[in-house]
């Protein structure tokens, strides 16, 4: 075609060839743009995470507690408290999430009634999946930290298994005297001689209480287990690794329910995913078998879905210990120096440290922050690496 | 699969079957499963159920409250109930929707064209440069993406010009943007893929180039799969929290201005988690009416998206 007769078939209401062929280019052009976009972002995210973590970053950091100053700071609880709260989210969300698709997938009723009940399950479950995580936090304060107000109060337990309470009395010098308390809320015991205390070494004494003025005795063991009559307790409490409290207040179990909310859809769907990529000649053959419905599951349909199933869960998994809105929630911006030591213990979660030190004004918390995010991202990414593991070594067709 | 060697090691190759049982048992075992299985389905639902039941009783509460009321949450246009006891939501919804309009700009054409590439054009080397990578954005934590805002986006803005404030929508909004481009891009390319073959060899032997048959028969086709997958990621920006908490500021303020600090209705929550507020008092149970208001518009955007999916979708076999 001449370049004269393109011309004159520009002016017609159609494009030319030409026109639609260099349209065609620059669109496809225009699109590797776009889609690059994404790539340079994240490289200017991670190169800017490293530039402020990097130099500043070591193994005592991941060793260490949070500080008030800058280069201490550490996030051994957070990662411990992360670690916990997702082991408690993991052992909830996965059996109820599994079973539930499996509900959905392999159990399809005839009834009218149960196929609206099924139906009606499938279309909660992907409303449920477009809940913000906050109001998942305001839920979990409300059902598990407070019990909706049945069981009394967040703060004070009305049912405890596990905990010992003590009045801890310190007088002149180091001695430290325990004496057994019934209840967190018991009133402080009338002190006279003769009262039971225990040792800071454990052993069980008899308190020698003398008056408010008077003098201390001169033998070295009496002197050990005298009190005044005025001395001033404080109330402490021992907790065994099972301790458990009902309502169950701002620890670890809240932080791993709330969270197994907030994932329970995503295990879910993927679960259903992986089911259903399950071809139906299998599950015709062992019903075919003369198997029930159930050993068909157990048998055929679940073993080969598992290795889906587990790709799921890991990136559930890794969704939950990324996520701090409803952590935050539940137990607000705590300082926690030690790891958690049973599931009613307080605890803070990595993200949640993250946004603590990004949140303030202070820039040598700003590298502090990157410096977490480097531990986070580590952590996540090598969740990921073992779910793309896992999915490529199993990738094989069943039909 | 190993060889067999020998004819009792074929025990090896046959899927052990769980427990030899009556068939009786077996029934019985069924139905049990059968009822387990039900109740932790029927968890969802009472999740659900639990809550409605907690926004709504905690709302009703907020609004029994002393110079408390449905009239002045919702017909008034100003919100400090910390200082003044002013409960208008307005500024926070528009704060929210001023971050969301701000994502939506990023992340619904960025992610609406690097679908269509993916989908219709990407060579394989690409792809697998795209792919992982889009994975990766998509799981990286949004306090990840909240720092990389305060530190990275706002000082960027701020040196283009002058009239940013340290905290602002724009920034936040940028980095909600980033955040949904995954969301958008993967149920985007979803609704594209379902699109069949035949239409698309249909359009290419009436002539068509790759963009005619991109823009004019696959995008056209795959409309509603598309609208639920951009309602799907408004929702996810509306109650998006950790960016906005870190980038956008705590001043709930009515303004159209994105260089501005504003607060969203997330933020408010946080702001109250975070507080030293009395757990009583009024302003604390505002974040439960606050939750409510935000739960209903993220629920009515997803019930909105099924419905669209469902109802306007073009069945091809």
């Amino acid at each position: 075609m001449s370049q004269n007769s393109e011309v004159t078939n520009a002016k017609s209401p159609h494009r030319s060839l030409h026109g639609r062929h260099r349209l065609d280019r620059w669109f496809v052009r225009f699109c590797q743009a776009t889609a690059m976009v994404s790539v340079i972002m994240l490289a200017i995210m991670l190169t800017a995470v490293f530039y402020q973590g990097l130099p500043g970053f070591s193994w005592r950091f991941v060793s260490s507690a949070p500080s008030a100053t800058p280069s201490e700071a550490g996030i051994r609880p957070a990662l411990f408290g992360s670690m916990w709260v997702c082991g408690v989210c993991a052992l909830f969300a996965l059996p109820i999430g599994v079973s539930t698709a499996i509900f959905l997938e392999e159990f399809k009723p005839r009834r009218r009634v149960m196929r609206w009940f099924h139906s009606f399950i499938q279309l909660n479950i992907s409303n449920l999946a477009g809940v913000p995580s906050v109001v998942y936090g305001i839920i979990g304060l409300t059902a598990f930290a407070g019990m909706f107000g049945i069981m009394g109060q967040t703060n004070e337990a009305a049912f405890e298994v596990g905990a010992t309470y003590f009045d801890q009395f310190v007088s002149e010098g180091d001695r430290i005297l325990l004496v057994p308390a019934d209840a967190a809320g018991a009133p402080e015991p009338i002190l006279k001689s003769g009262l039971v205390a225990l040792t800071s070494s454990g052993e069980s004494v008899q308190v020698n209480v003398i008056g408010a003025k008077s003098r201390l005795p001169k033998q070295a063991d009496v002197r050990a287990v005298t009190l005044r009559e005025d001395a001033e307790a404080g109330r402490i409490s021992k907790k065994t690794w099972y301790y458990f409290r009902l309502p169950l207040g701002r620890g670890v179990l809240t932080g791993g329910l709330t969270l197994m909310l907030v994932v329970l859809p995503i295990v879910i769907i993927a679960s259903q995913e992986s089911l259903r990529a399950v071809p139906n000649s299998l599950r015709e053959g062992s019903l075919g078998m003369g198997a029930t419905q159930w050993q068909t599951v157990q048998n055929v349909t679940l073993p080969s879905a598992i290795p889906g199933i587990m790709t799921g869960a890991i990136l559930a998994m890794s969704r939950a210990i990324g996520e701090a809105a409803p952590v935050l929630i539940i137990c607000g911006i705590v300082y926690i120096g030690s790891n958690p030591s049973n599931l009613m213990d307080d605890f803070s979660v990595m993200p949640l440290q993250i946004f603590n030190w990004a949140a303030r004004p202070q820039a040598e918390f700003h590298s502090v922050a990157a410096q977490g995010i480097i531990v986070l991202l580590s952590l996540l990414l090598s969740f990921n690496a073992v779910a793309v593991l896992i999915r490529n070594r199993t990738q094989k067709t069943l039909s | 699969m190993s060889v067999i060697n020998a004819p009792y090691e074929i025990t090896d190759v046959v899927h052990h079957p769980s427990r030899r049982r009556s068939p009786i048992a077996a029934q019985i075992g069924d139905r049990l499963v059968r009822v387990m299985l039900f109740l932790s389905a029927s968890l969802s639902i009472a999740i659900t159920f639990a809550i409605i039941f907690v926004l709504f009783r905690e709302t009703f509460r907020f609004f029994g409250m002393d110079g408390v009321s449905v009239g002045k949450f919702l017909g008034s246009a100003k919100w400090s109930p910390l200082f003044s006891g002013e409960i208008g939501i307005w500024p926070l919804v528009a704060g929210t929707m001023l971050v969301t309009t701000v994502a939506m700009v990023v992340a619904l054409p960025l992610g609406l064209v690097t679908a269509i590439y993916l989908s219709e054009y990407a060579p394989r080397k690409l792809r697998a440069v795209l792919k992982p990578t889009l994975e990766i954005l998509a799981g990286i934590p949004t306090v990840v993406y909240g720092y990389f805002a305060l530190t990275v986006i706002t000082p960027g803005l701020k040196f283009l010009h002058e009239g940013f404030n340290v905290f602002n929508a724009f920034s936040a909004g940028l980095a909600v943007g980033i955040l949904c481009l995954p969301t958008v891009c993967s149920l985007s390319e979803d609704a594209l893929h379902a699109v069949p073959r035949s239409l698309r060899d249909g359009a290419y032997g009436l002539g068509g180039t790759r963009f005619d048959v991109a823009t004019k028969v696959v995008v056209p086709a795959a409309l509603s799969g598309l609208v639920s997958a951009f309602l799907l990621a408004i929702a996810r920006a509306i109650g998006e929290t950790m960016i906005v908490a870190l980038a956008a500021g705590a001043t709930a303020q009515m303004t159209a201005d994105p260089r501005n600090e504003i607060q969203t209705m997330t933020g408010w929550m946080v702001q109250m988690a975070l507080g030293d507020a009395s757990h009583e008092g009024m302003e604390y149970y505002s974040m439960y009416a606050v939750a409510a208001v935000l739960f209903v518009i993220t629920f009515s955007l997803t019930v909105l998206g099924n419905v669209v999916r469902k109802r306007f979708r073009e069945a091809y076999e």
